[in-house]
């Protein structure tokens, strides 16, 4: 026992020493290491569970395939609660664990400063859920997205009130976040430009549960239509104060309104929310088999789990195509080679590191259950 | 007009909880002179409560009538007790004579604590849980707006004016009440007079916590929704509440928690709108207008709006 914890105790000094000495041979012994990174506490845990269920799935299924490069993978997680410092502080955390990738954050907010550590400390990162323009935008060579951008999910959202609510008064509600206030600004552009101008435009403070003061404010202008950009909790507290107040309002959101927990918030007063998100990844083909698999473990691929797992593929399908884990070579591989080959069906990146065909539709909230909008 | 009055029924409702909360930090403050920080956690734990006794109940097929909602007021009310009782035994009373900022950093502490444990027992997302009390009524329709007030936010105006009534009363003409205000005033002389005063800050404590767990109770049944995190952001306005009212002024708490309720609601109301200087102002920043009308009344009456100058005891 005291020869053993010695051996242990010498080799976790050894480690660090050869890894810094640049020893290539001490990296292919160890395990290589990737990380999931989201909420795994507060308003938003929702998320961070369905982007580690989606990880730590995908992970499970490439060891069993046989690992990447011969090795096997270990999969590490990270809390950050959505909070922008907490971000920080993981992202240092896990760059300090010698994290080759990390999938995550959820919370743009969250994803952007992290991804300055990342690109620093010389880790790729993939994010399932970040839709802010800003996460690619800035141009450094290690991020990259799975999902769509507020942009592309805004001029959707746009273009569908404008020529299915017209002439109804319009009122745009945003929580300051990264994410909320970019699908907002973007969702009001090219609803302007579609020909309609919004009755109100205003912020709302996130974290708070009564929101009846701004909800009597929408009431007196007459708002029928009310677009949400931010999270669940608070979109489904809206909501629900709108039709308790008596008000016959159609709610619009993002993707973020994608999870059962809107429901057991708003009530029956969620009764044809709607929201944009691309159609229904678990339905696709190629998705079937990994679906099964997630069903007989008894977790929904609902939401993001689904996501993150093909981001977790594209890390590995492109380490594997470079031959190599080294975090510039695999960054640079996933943006010239592909397309890949994921549960979501085959991905290519641009040269920001966003996916090239998004695909957002609209579903609606309907009985408890969502379904998308003629289909 | 018709739009004010019904953001006015919207302040009054939000805050009349803030009132219930900030009687449990006056209280406290009155009796031992120390903030109590873990009393917005204690609230938490009363929703928690309540939010348990609710899904049990229609586990067992129990219809969800204002018998089950009293009922579960009482639960939670006794349980919420209990912690707030064990609260003052563990972390107050053996720092009692101990210099003054251990029992605030105690405090801190405790609040922590119990944060923790619901999040580690309860999880840390928010439960929601359906809603009980539905309806609302139309009050008056005029140019097109109608006012409209929901059973919820009559519920929330009988139960914390009864309540605050019967706790009013209990203070200021039962035996205990006359304990608790001799101790108030001088805890060594009420001791020396034969006045078992641990007992009375125990009691202190105990109809605090239940105070908390019938706005919890409230809140929960208003917004339904419950989480670990919940208790720091309604702590810290009620607080506020209970130094604008002046602390140790059941009254002023009650009053501090209608003021701050009012000022966030009708600067959401109005900042903003397209009148006047209003135009300029911004509906997010209303929880900086409830902050700088506390600092204003800190500053020019010290010991809040109903509370008594202090006077060193010599």
């Amino acid at each position: 026992m005291t020869i053993q914890r010695r051996t242990l105790l010498g080799a976790s000094i050894a480690t660090p020493a050869l890894l810094s000495a640049g020893g290539a041979m001490a990296q292919a012994r160890g395990p290589i290491r990737i990380a999931v990174a989201g909420p795994l506490t507060g308003a938003n845990a929702t998320f961070g569970a369905q982007m580690k269920e989606g990880a730590t799935q995908a992970v499970t299924d490439i060891n069993a395939a046989g690992g990447i490069l011969g090795q096997q993978l270990v999969l590490e997680t990270g809390d950050d609660a959505c909070d922008p410092r907490q971000a920080v502080s993981v992202a240092n955390q896990l760059a300090g664990r010698q994290v080759r990738a990390v999938i995550g954050h959820y919370c743009s907010g969250s994803s952007i400063p992290a991804s300055k550590v990342y690109a620093e400390e010389g880790v790729v990162q993939i994010s399932p859920a970040s839709t802010n323009p800003r996460y690619t935008d800035e141009g450094s060579w290690n991020t990259f997205r799975t999902c769509g951008r507020d942009d592309q999910q805004g001029a959707v959202a746009g273009k569908y009130i404008a020529a299915n609510f017209q002439g109804k008064r319009v009122a745009i509600l945003h929580d300051n976040s990264a994410y909320g206030k970019g699908l907002a600004d973007e969702t009001k552009k090219a609803l302007n430009a579609a020909g309609t101008t919004e009755t109100i435009y205003s912020a709302y403070t996130p974290g708070e549960r009564d929101y009846n003061a701004l909800v009597s404010r929408l009431k007196a202008a007459n708002i029928e239509v009310i677009y949400v950009g931010g999270y669940h909790t608070e979109a489904g507290l809206i909501v629900r104060q709108a039709k308790e107040q008596g008000m016959a309002v159609t709610l619009i959101g993002g993707d973020a309104l994608m999870t059962n927990e809107f429901w057991q918030i708003s009530g029956a007063a969620g009764e044809g929310t709607m929201m944009t998100f691309p159609s229904d990844p678990r339905k696709r083909p190629t998705a079937a088999e990994v679906v099964a698999r997630f069903r007989a473990r008894n977790v929904d691929p609902e939401g993001f789990v689904l996501y993150t797992y093909a981001s977790t593929q594209v890390w590995a399908e492109a380490a594997k195509k470079a031959g190599t884990v080294d975090p510039r070579r695999v960054a640079e591989t996933i943006k010239s080679s592909g397309p890949w080959q994921t549960v979501l069906g085959p991905m290519s990146f641009d040269r920001k590191g966003d996916v090239t065909i998004p695909d957002y539709v609209f579903y609606v909230w309907k009985n408890g259950s969502y379904a998308e909008v003629g289909a | 007009m018709a739009y004010a009055l019904q953001q006015l029924i919207n302040g009054v409702a939000l805050g009349m909880i803030y009132g219930l909360i900030a009687v449990g930090y006056t209280m406290v403050y009155g009796i031992i002179g120390m903030i109590n920080f873990a009393h917005g956690d204690i609230f938490m734990v009363g929703a928690f409560v309540s939010l348990i006794s609710f899904v049990l109940l229609s586990a067992g097929g129990w219809a969800a009538g204002p018998g089950a909602v009293l009922l579960v007021l009482l639960v939670s009310m006794a349980i919420t007790a209990l912690y707030g009782w064990s609260v003052e035994r563990i972390a107050y009373r053996p720092l009692r004579g101990s210099f003054r900022l251990a029992p605030l950093i105690s405090a801190i502490g405790m609040s922590i604590v119990l944060q923790n444990f619901v999040q580690v027992s309860q999880g840390a997302r928010a439960k929601p849980i359906e809603p009980i009390i539905q309806g609302s009524v139309e009050l008056w329709h005029g140019n097109g707006f109608s006012v409209s007030l929901s059973t919820m936010q009559i519920v929330i105006v009988v139960v914390t004016l009864a309540v605050l009534a019967i706790f009013t009363w209990l203070v200021t003409s039962t035996k205990l009440g006359r304990a608790m205000r001799a101790c108030e005033q001088d805890r060594k002389m009420a001791g020396l007079l034969g006045i078992d005063t641990d007992r009375t800050i125990s009691i202190t404590f105990v109809i605090g916590a239940a105070l908390a767990a019938v706005a919890g109770t409230l809140y929960l049944l208003r917004y339904g929704l419950a989480d670990f995190f919940m208790g720091f952001i309604v702590g810290v306005k009620a607080f506020t509440a209970a130094v604008l009212g002046g602390v140790g002024s059941l009254p002023g708490a009650l009053l501090g928690g209608l003021l701050i309720g009012l000022i966030e609601t009708l600067w959401s109301a109005y900042a903003g709108q397209d009148m006047f200087l209003l135009r300029e102002l911004n509906p997010a920043y209303k929880d900086v207008a409830a902050f700088a009308i506390l600092i204003a009344t800190l500053i020019f009456l010290p010991s809040g709006l109903l509370g008594r100058a202090e006077v060193e005891k010599v």
